[in-house]
C-alpha cells in the first residue's frame, strides 16, 4: 500500500464485499423482471455503483491524496463518457426499421 | 556527421556485461535489458508476419487464384494482420526504444515498476504463444478486425485462441503504459521540469494514456465475442436484441487510436533525430509536446469513419467525419514544425536522418489520404479497397516503421556500444524508401480504380495486373531493405568500432552517460540546468560540455 494512500479498516472492506454481493443478487433478480424499456437502465445503475464501490474502497481512490490518482480517474471517467456519448450519437439518430 | 572513434579502453561494467546467463536475463528487471528481450521478440513476430505478407503477394503477383485458395487467403491476411499490429506494432518503439530510453531521458535509474516492467515482457511473451498456437492449428479467418456476425456466429476458425492470446499481449501494453506514466510523473531528474523533457518523452507520455485508457476496451470487446459464441448472449445478434455495429464501435474505440499508439512514439523518434541532425533547438518546443497530448485525445473522436458504409447513422457520420478533421490539425502541427526546425538548420544526411525524411514523405502521404478517407463522399467510393490498404500501410509501415528504423539507428550505438556501418544503413534506408514506395503506391492506384481488399483471385479484372507486379516486386525490395539493418546491426556488435558516450553529440540525458550505459544508467544522479535540444550551446565555439552531476 502506498503511503499517500490511507487503507480502511477490515470490516469496511468486508462491508464492501456484501454490498457487491447484494449488488450481484439485485442484478440477477432484476434480469427475471419485465422492466421493458428500463431494463438496461436498471442493470447499469446497479453495476456503475458496484464499480464506484470497487474504485473507491479496493483501490483506494477514497482518501488518495495523489493528484495523479484522482487525474488517472478523472481521465477514465472522461474516456468512458466519450465512449458512451459518441456511440449514442449513432443509436439516437439511426433510422430503424 | 563524422563519427569520433575514441582511443581504446579497458571495457567498463555496464548492463550488458554486468551479469552473465540466460537466468540473468530472463529474471531480468533492468529496463534495458528488457528492451533487448523485447527486440528480439518482437523482431521474430516482424518476420512471421513479414511472412504471411509475402505470401500474399506472392498470390497477387498473377489475376488467378493460383497459389493459395480463398481459405488459405482469408487466413493468411488476417494472421498478417493479427501479427503485425499486436505482436510489432504496438510494442515496437515503446516495448523497445521506450523501455530502453524513457528512464535515462528524464534522468531516473529504471521504471517505477521494474517487476512489473519484466512481466509486461511476459504477458507478451505468453500471448505470442498463444498467437503461434493458433496459427500453427489452423489460424483465424476473419481479418484482424473480428467482425460480428461472421465472427462471432459463421465461422469456424480459431477466433476465441487468437482473441485470448491478444486479450492477454493488450495486458502487457497496458502495464507498459502505466510504468510510463507513473515514471515520468514521478522520477524526473532534480531540474527535469515538464517544459524541459525530451519531445520523446512528451510522445511517450500521450502514447501510454492511450495504452492505458484504451487498451481496457478491446479486452472487454474480445470477451464479448467469446461469450456471444459460447453462450449465444445476443450482444452483437438482432434476433437477440443486439447489434453488430456495436462491435465495430467497441472494437474501432480502440483500434483506431491504436494506430496513435504506433505513430506517437515514432513521432518523438523523428523529432529527436530532426533536432539533432539539424543542429537546432526544435521550433515551438510547446506546440509539439502539447500536440502529442492533443493526437491522443482526438484520437479517442473519430472512431467511426471506418464505419461510415456499414449502416450507422448518417448524422452520426457527420459528426465523426468533421471530428476526424480535427486531428489532422495536431498532425500538421507537427510537421510544419519539424520542416521549420530544418529550415536554416545545418542538415547532416546520416542514416537516421534518412529515416526520419522517409518518415515525413510518408507520414504526409499516409495522413493526407486520411483527410481523403473521413469525408463521406470519398469514403463511400474507395471503402474496402487498396486506397485504404495503401493509406493504412503509409501510416504503419511508411510513418511507425520508418521511425523505429529511424530510432534504431540512431540509438544503436548507445544500446550496443558499437558503431553500424554508415554507408550500409544509407543504402538500407534508400532500398526501404523506395522498396516501400514501388509496394504501396501502385495501391493508391489500384483501390482508386476499384480493386477490392481481401480478394485473392481478380481474374476478371486483368487490367489489375500489372501494378500488382508492381507491388510484389516493391515488396521483394523492401524485404530486402528490412533485411539488411539486422544483419549490419548483428555483424557491428561483434566487429563494429566501439562508440563514444555521444557519438552524434546530440542534447539529452541518455548521451551524457556510458555507451553502452550501466545498470543504473548514471554514476550519479543527474541535474539539469539546461533547456531541451541546447544544440546552439553543444555547438558553440569552444563550448564546455554541460555538466551533468551535482
Amino acid at each position: 500500500m502506498s503511503e499517500h494512500s490511507k487503507s480502511s479498516p477490515l470490516p469496511t472492506y468486508f462491508a464492501v464485499f456484501f454490498a457487491l454481493l447484494v449488488g450481484t443478487a439485485l442484478t440477477v433478480y432484476a434480469a427475471t423482471l419485465d422492466l421493458g424499456k428500463y431494463n438496461a437502465a436498471v442493470a447499469l445503475t446497479i453495476a456503475s455503483v458496484k464499480a464506484t464501490l470497487v474504485a473507491l474502497f479496493f483501490m483506494h481512490v477514497k482518501g488518495a491524496s495523489e493528484k495523479l490518482t484522482k487525474l488517472v480517474v478523472i481521465a477514465a471517467l472522461f474516456f468512458l463518457l466519450l465512449l458512451l456519448g459518441l456511440t449514442m450519437t449513432d443509436y439516437a439518430t439511426r433510422l430503424w426499421s | 556527421m563524422s563519427m569520433p572513434t575514441p582511443m581504446p579502453q579497458p571495457e567498463r561494467e555496464n548492463y550488458l556485461n554486468k551479469e552473465y546467463g540466460v537466468w540473468s536475463w530472463l529474471l531480468t528487471t533492468d529496463h534495458k535489458r528488457i528492451a533487448l528481450l523485447y527486440l528480439l521478440s518482437i523482431t521474430f513476430f516482424f518476420f512471421i508476419g513479414g511472412f504471411f505478407a509475402l505470401l500474399i503477394r506472392l498470390e497477387l503477383l498473377t489475376p488467378a487464384g493460383d497459389l493459395v485458395q480463398a481459405d488459405t487467403y482469408n487466413k493468411l491476411f488476417t494472421m498478417h494482420g493479427m501479427v503485425m499490429v499486436f505482436f510489432f506494432l504496438i510494442p515496437s518503439i515503446p516495448a523497445v526504444l521506450g523501455n530502453f530510453l524513457v528512464p535515462m531521458m528524464i534522468g531516473a535509474k529504471d521504471l517505477a515498476f521494474p517487476r512489473v516492467n519484466l512481466l509486461s515482457w511476459y504477458l507478451y511473451i505468453i500471448g505470442g504463444v498463444m498467437m503461434l498456437h493458433c496459427m500453427l492449428t489452423g489460424g483465424v479467418d476473419t481479418g484482424w478486425t473480428f467482425y460480428a456476425p461472421f465472427a462471432t456466429n459463421f465461422t469456424n476458425t480459431k477466433i476465441v485462441e487468437a482473441g485470448l492470446a491478444i486479450f492477454v499481449a493488450g495486458f502487457s501494453s497496458i502495464l507498459t503504459g502505466l510504468n510510463f506514466v507513473v515514471t515520468i510523473h514521478r522520477m524526473r531528474a532534480p531540474g527535469m521540469t515538464w517544459s524541459r523533457l525530451p519531445l520523446f518523452i512528451w510522445a511517450h507520455y500521450a502514447t501510454s494514456i492511450i495504452q492505458l485508457l484504451g487498451t481496457p476496451v478491446i479486452a472487454v470487446t474480445i470477451v464479448l465475442v467469446a461469450a456471444e459464441r459460447a453462450l449465444h448472449l445476443g450482444i452483437f445478434d438482432p434476433k437477440l436484441g443486439g447489434d453488430p455495429l456495436l462491435f465495430q464501435h467497441l472494437f474501432w474505440f480502440y483500434s483506431h487510436p491504436a494506430v496513435y499508439i504506433m505513430i506517437l512514439p515514432a513521432m518523438g523518434v523523428v523529432t529527436e533525430i530532426i533536432a539533432c541532425f539539424s543542429r537546432k533547438r526544435i521550433f515551438g518546443y510547446s506546440f509539439v509536446a502539447f500536440s502529442s497530448i492533443a493526437i491522443a485525445v482526438f484520437g479517442f473522436l473519430v472512431w467511426a469513419h471506418h464505419m461510415f458504409v456499414a449502416g450507422m447513422s448518417v448524422y452520426a457520420a457527420l459528426v465523426f467525419s468533421l471530428l476526424s478533421y480535427a486531428v489532422a490539425v495536431p498532425s500538421a502541427i507537427k510537421v510544419f514544425n519539424w520542416t521549420a526546425t530544418l529550415y536554416k538548420g545545418s542538415i547532416h544526411y546520416d542514416a537516421p536522418m534518412l529515416y526520419a525524411f522517409g518518415f515525413l514523405g510518408l507520414f504526409t502521404i499516409g495522413g493526407l489520404t486520411g483527410l481523403f478517407l473521413a469525408a463521406l463522399g470519398i469514403d463511400v467510393h474507395v471503402t474496402d479497397t487498396y486506397f485504404v490498404v495503401a493509406h493504412f500501410h503509409y501510416i504503419m509501415v511508411g510513418g511507425a516503421v520508418m521511425g523505429y528504423l529511424g530510432g534504431m539507428h540512431f540509438w544503436w550505438p548507445k544500446i550496443s556500444g558499437r558503431l553500424y556501418p554508415e554507408g550500409w544503413a544509407r543504402l538500407a534506408a534508400l532500398i526501404v524508401f523506395i522498396g516501400f514506395n514501388l509496394t504501396f503506391f501502385p495501391q493508391f492506384i489500384l483501390g482508386y480504380m476499384g480493386m477490392p481488399r481481401r480478394y485473392y483471385d481478380y481474374s476478371h479484372m486483368p487490367e489489375f495486373q500489372v501494378l500488382n507486379v508492381l507491388s510484389t516486386a516493391g515488396a521483394t525490395v523492401l524485404g530486402v531493405g528490412y533485411l539488411l539493418p539486422m544483419i549490419y546491426f548483428l555483424w557491428s556488435m561483434r566487429y563494429g568500432k566501439p562508440a563514444s558516450d555521444n557519438p552524434w553529440n546530440a542534447a539529452g540525458l541518455e548521451w551524457k552517460t556510458a555507451s553502452p550505459p550501466p545498470t543504473f544508467n548514471f554514476d550519479e544522479e543527474p541535474v539539469v540546468t539546461w533547456e531541451a535540444y541546447n544544440y546552439e550551446e553543444l555547438d558553440a565555439p569552444h563550448s564546455e560540455e554541460v555538466p551533468v552531476g551535482r
